[in-house]
């Protein structure tokens, strides 16, 4: 766990493992289990309750997670799927939308179906 | 003054309409990218400078000899020593139209500059949790997808390259080498930066033949030019390879079809094929000292608005 970014990435695995709504406390006890990063030899030190909840409400303001409210503590769920969410990314990446070149350079732009025939047979496939 | 406006909106008009009509035909471009670069931003700076000046001379010619006196005779009529009288309804009218339409200009790159930055902000959020940076090469991330594509999200010191997971099975690691070369030198060369200016030129200005032509030749010169760079690194043939296999596996895909059928894929030059044939069959590129004279216009052609504008008395009044 070295960074708030691979924390953030965790958190939402873990989420989309469980399909039902869960607290910090037990996400805390779930981060803890999971071995820490690729070499495994590494003991990190125990996660802190706080730090795991600086990490949701990070993840809820942008929108990728929600609270419930009804119960304390409160519990956190995934707002969509991981599926769900990697569609929006690719469509921003594929799509023309006006402003999207100017967001992100893709290495190919959109290929017509002509131009994609022509390439078949050039590459002999 | 008088004489000024009048060249100024001449000015205007060729360059809105017939130079780039021009210029987006000839072909001379491909074999000169960074001159015709250097030429579409001067075109549309200069441009844009003689479509204000022009309104703002024309709106002075009572008030003033050159722009510094009729400024000064404007402050005299906003602090109220000079009547408003002098200024007559049509000089006002074309006073006006150069503040709304330099308004205009502004607010619209400052408003697709955020824009821009909002949906960049989106797109690193779900990056950030959908992909896994890759071990071996820095500054680079793997999504999980089948589709073969390669892109690049600047964002100064954040700016991350993406990779599917499609791409990397799609490709051999020479031709994968061709591709990051590809994307870094959008990167280093912050294509971004035109990109986004001539993206707000259009939406500014969008019923203008000059801008939507220029973002196109903008997008398709970038693509040269970090084609360019990838070259002399990678051989000719690896590079053609990755881009034909990119283009044709990309085309496959359920979410390349449904884009096509929105009325946008209108606007997207075959820059693809366009690429390829330029490699495949290429054409020398212009000599230095052409380059240099194109270059040399180009700045030419900006100062020219600027001295009219600036320096008094070139013209008669």
């Amino acid at each position: 766990m070295a960074t708030l970014g691979d924390l953030e990435r965790a958190v939402m695995d873990l989420l989309w493992e469980h399909q039902e709504a869960i607290t910090a406390n037990i996400l805390r006890d779930l981060l803890s289990q999971r071995p820490s990063g690729d070499d495994g030899a590494t003991e990190s030190r125990p996660l802190a309750v706080t730090t795991v909840l600086t990490v949701l409400s990070r993840l809820e303001k942008k929108g990728l997670v929600e609270r419930e409210r009804a119960s304390r503590p409160h519990r956190y769920r995934a707002v969509t799927s991981r599926a769900d969410h990697t569609a929006e990314l690719m469509l921003e990446v594929l799509g023309s939308a006006t402003d999207r070149e100017a967001v992100l350079a893709r290495f190919i732009g959109t290929v017509s179906d002509g131009e994609a025939e022509t390439l078949r047979k050039l590459l002999g496939r | 003054m008088y004489w000024t406006s009048w060249f100024l909106a001449a000015l205007a008009v060729v360059l809105a309409w017939p130079v780039p009509v021009f210029l987006a035909r000839a072909t001379w471009p491909a074999r000169a990218p960074f001159a015709a670069m250097v030429l579409w931003q001067s075109i549309a700076l200069a441009g844009g400078l003689s479509m204000i000046g022009a309104m703002l001379c024309y709106g002075l010619v009572p008030l003033g000899d050159n722009l510094a006196s009729g400024l000064r005779g404007l402050v005299r009529i906003f602090l109220g020593t000079e009547s408003l009288d002098t200024l007559g309804l049509i000089h006002a009218f074309a006073l006006s139209a150069a503040a709304l339409l330099s308004a205009h200009l502004v607010f619209t790159l400052w408003l697709t500059y955020f824009r821009i930055q909002q949906q960049r902000r989106r797109h690193r959020d779900l990056l950030n949790i959908l992909s896994s940076p890759s071990n071996d090469r820095p500054g680079t991330v793997v999504i999980n997808h089948q589709a073969p594509v390669a892109y690049c999200l600047p964002g100064g010191s954040r700016s991350v390259t993406v990779l599917s997971d499609g791409l990397l099975e799609l490709l051999s690691p020479e031709e994968l080498r061709a591709v990051l070369l590809h994307e870094q030198t959008h990167l280093t060369q912050h294509h971004h930066l035109l990109l986004w200016a001539f993206a707000a030129w259009r939406s500014a200005l969008p019923w203008l033949p000059t801008s939507k032509l220029a973002q196109r030749a903008v997008s398709s010169l970038i693509e040269i030019m970090a084609d360019d760079v990838a070259l002399r690194s990678v051989s000719k043939s690896t590079l053609v390879t990755a881009i034909a296999l990119v283009a044709s596996g990309s085309a496959q895909l359920p979410a390349a079809a449904l884009v096509q059928d929105s009325s946008a894929q209108i606007d997207t030059p075959a820059t693809t094929s366009a690429r390829l044939s330029r490699l495949l069959t290429p054409a020398p590129s212009l000599g230095a000292g052409l380059q240099a004279l194109i270059i040399v216009g180009a700045l030419l052609l900006l100062a020219v608005p600027t001295a009219l504008l600036v320096v008094p008395g070139i013209l008669p009044q």
